[in-house]
């Protein structure tokens, strides 16, 4: 398992846990791995992880995603172009304290947001200009499928999220690039570490990131493991009056 | 980032509310509270839960570097070793010392100076780590290892999370040259005779006995020794001899549902030991199993532990010095089996030397019971008898499968070392920092 012959895969974001159990599922098919985050030295154990792993390259490279003035240099530098890109950028935040402070609430919609589509706009339009079949995978959330209390704020950019993935997904249907939507629901991860998920409703990163690849292997566009999917039609059809007086 | 959540040991007594939050690689901050980590949750009690601030490790679990030439691996603490094994057993490499199931992490073997079969020829995890890295009470991070920072090196294996947080291990895998083991069993009609077999036996690398903890008289004690090694590839048959490392797929099964409590008494469990003895003793040939099957018989059925019930259960394991473990074990089995209280999963076997420079690490030179019980107030009652005879025959107690002894039986199987890894504790600043319900229960 060399990875030779397998073309390269990008893996932004590197850090999140399903961003790494996504790395993981395409670094056992051999696939070389590029890792870009911020703070490439802390990178460097996800690069050694996953190389002695599963035998094949790794390379990592320093983004901040927000930082839209350095994405072209960034994307001058991967070499090849990937095969496949992973955004998996994104922050949580925390809604009552980012309700009350616009600077927060800025830096909410840059990183869930403007960085990530920007990057992936770029890319999009150089993957088209190579002519072959490549793909994208955004990371989006069910959180964006509905606005709710606990986290509208994170919610909205992830709806925004989504909404740019459709558009692109539609204007790129005859060029080759395959763009697939992702929304976990709640996986456990360290964003969630430690709170008390309903069980039936959680899946491992691991098993997650399986779901996630046949779903890219059947060229999916929309994935979301069947519960949510289930859920959150519910959910989305409830009347807005209904809605509101929920706790969900 | 903290959150509370319920947790309890592998044995589901004690369950208590804890504040968890994720297990950081940054200095200790001794501003914050005291905490323990977590890794896998297959302590049996209470070693891993603290209410007030519980760490979780588990996912802390990136493998740093594997030298192919010398077989060192360095991870960090989270690091299973049922992954550990995914990734290494293909390449020829095995962990050289485990302990019953691979659902632990290498923090938690470390932490527990876990042992295993090989334990009489090969010592305990502790001694195949070549260095650690330690979050310490004052701040600091600190490497340690039998060169550097002597002392919190011997205090951390078997000290049970409690000189600070396990971050990074080196560890020095050993080469297989096959995922297979070749094992026979040899049937031992009394304690005296398996006692036997053991020490007969004592160049072999592997050997465990399942003991028959409710034979009465003559029988008293009889067990299934087994005994085993590698396989190297001229030892397989077929196919495999080609492809040595290639496992048959596992089929993994979970208990859907607690038992209910009356599933599990005297008389199922003696009907099931007395088959399973007669089964064992007609099968002396030797045969070839998969190192999965043969270490981790029962991690192919996922939570096991609701086997015993709702009300959870406890694991009693004791080490009796060699001098003394012929009539040690025969009083505990005397007390077991007139109790009528007893389990399918009750194993015998025998120590190497233990490891004097550690203080809490459990191995000494003789002999290892352990058994599993279903908890009750009776199971409470027998252990206390147990402990007696335990400590009179200047025996211990193993923390990592405790969940109820008192300050008095540790004080008395630990002896000076308690009191060193105390002297540790107070000096490190590690007493105010790191603690768990076991340390508050022993006074560590």
């Amino acid at each position: 398992m060399t990875g030779a012959g397998k073309a390269s895969v990008l893996i932004v974001g590197a850090r999140s846990d399903i961003a790494r159990a996504i790395a993981a599922q395409f670094a056992a098919r051999g696939h070389p791995l590029m890792l870009a985050a911020r703070g490439t030295d802390s990178l460097a154990r996800e690069a050694s992880d996953m190389s002695i792993r599963y035998g094949v390259p790794v390379t990592t490279h320093e983004l901040d995603v927000t930082d839209l003035a350095a994405q072209a240099a960034f994307l001058d530098s991967l070499d090849p172009l990937p095969v496949c890109m992973v955004c998996a950028v994104g922050t949580l935040g925390n809604q009552d304290r980012d309700a009350k402070d616009p600077q927060a609430i800025r830096a909410i919609a840059e990183a869930n947001f403007v960085g990530p589509t920007t990057l992936i706009e770029a890319m999009a339009t150089r993957m088209a200009a190579a002519g072959d079949a490549r793909a994208i995978i955004g990371i989006g959330s069910v959180a964006g499928d509905r606005g709710r209390a606990k986290n509208y704020i994170y919610g909205a950019a992830k709806a925004g999220f989504a909404a740019y993935l459709s558009g692109l997904r539609q204007k790129h249907v005859n060029t080759g690039v395959h763009v697939m939507t992702v929304k976990p629901g709640f996986v456990r991860t360290a964003m969630t570490d430690g709170m008390d998920l309903p069980g039936a409703l959680t899946s491992s990163p691991q098993d997650f990131a399986k779901g996630v690849m046949r779903a890219y292997d059947r060229r999916a566009t929309v994935y979301y493991d069947l519960r949510w999917r289930v859920l959150m039609t519910v959910i989305r059809a409830l009347p807005e009056r209904i809605f509101m007086r929920t706790k969900f | 980032m903290s959150f509370e959540q319920t947790l309890s040991g592998w044995g589901r007594w004690p369950r208590r509310a804890c504040m968890t939050a994720p297990l950081q690689d940054r200095p200790v901050d001794p501003a914050q509270g005291a905490a323990i980590a977590r890794g896998l949750g297959r302590a049996y009690g209470d070693a891993a839960m603290n209410p007030d601030m519980t760490l979780m490790g588990a996912s802390r679990d990136r493998i740093l570097s594997f030298d192919a030439k010398t077989g060192v691996l360095v991870a960090e603490g989270g690091l299973a070793l049922a992954d550990l094994l995914a990734v290494f057993v293909p390449r020829g490499w095995f962990v050289p010392v485990t302990p019953g199931t691979q659902f632990v992490t290498l923090g938690g073997a470390v932490a527990a100076d876990a042992h295993g079969k090989n334990h009489h020829v090969a010592g305990s995890f502790g001694d195949h780590v070549l260095w650690l890295d330690l979050a310490c009470a004052d701040g600091t991070r600190r490497r340690c290892s039998p060169d550097e920072n002597t002392d919190l090196f011997n205090a951390t294996l078997g000290g049970m999370g409690l000189t600070g947080h396990i971050l990074t291990v080196a560890l020095r895998l050993v080469p297989v040259t096959s995922a297979y083991m070749i094992q026979r069993t040899i049937p031992a009609g009394s304690l005296a005779e398996a006692m036997q077999a053991f020490e007969d036996n004592l160049d072999v690398t592997y050997s465990v006995a399942w003991i028959d903890c409710l034979a009465q008289g003559a029988a008293r004690g009889r067990s299934l020794v087994m005994l085993a090694e590698h396989a190297a590839p001229d030892d397989l048959i077929g196919a495999l001899r080609d492809n040595p490392f290639s496992l048959p797929p596992r089929q993994q099964r979970r208990m859907p549902m607690d038992a209910p409590s009356w599933a599990l008494n005297r008389h199922s469990i003696a009907a099931f030991n007395r088959l399973y003895y007669k089964a064992g003793a007609r099968k002396t040939q030797a045969e070839t199993v998969d190192y999965d099957r043969f270490f981790y018989p029962l991690d192919a059925i996922q939570d096991w532990n609701r086997l015993y019930g709702r009300r959870g259960f406890a694991q009693y394991q004791c080490a009796l010095p060699l001098a003394t473990s012929y009539d040690g074990l025969l009083a505990l089995l005397d007390v077991i089996s007139s109790a009528g209280a007893g389990s399918f999963l009750a194993v015998l076997k025998r120590f190497g030397d233990g490891a004097p420079q550690r203080p809490l690490s459990f191995p000494i030179a003789g002999y290892t019971l352990a058994l599993d019980f279903a908890l009750s107030p009776e199971t409470l009652t027998l252990f206390d008898r147990l402990d007696e005879i335990v400590v009179r025959h200047g025996g211990r107690l193993y923390l990592s499968k405790d969940s109820r002894m008192t300050r008095t039986t540790f004080d008395a199987g630990y002896g000076a070392a308690a009191d060193r890894f105390r002297a540790l504790r107070r000096d490190t600043g590690a007493a105010d920092t790191f603690r768990s319900l076991l340390s508050n229960r022993l006074a560590l």
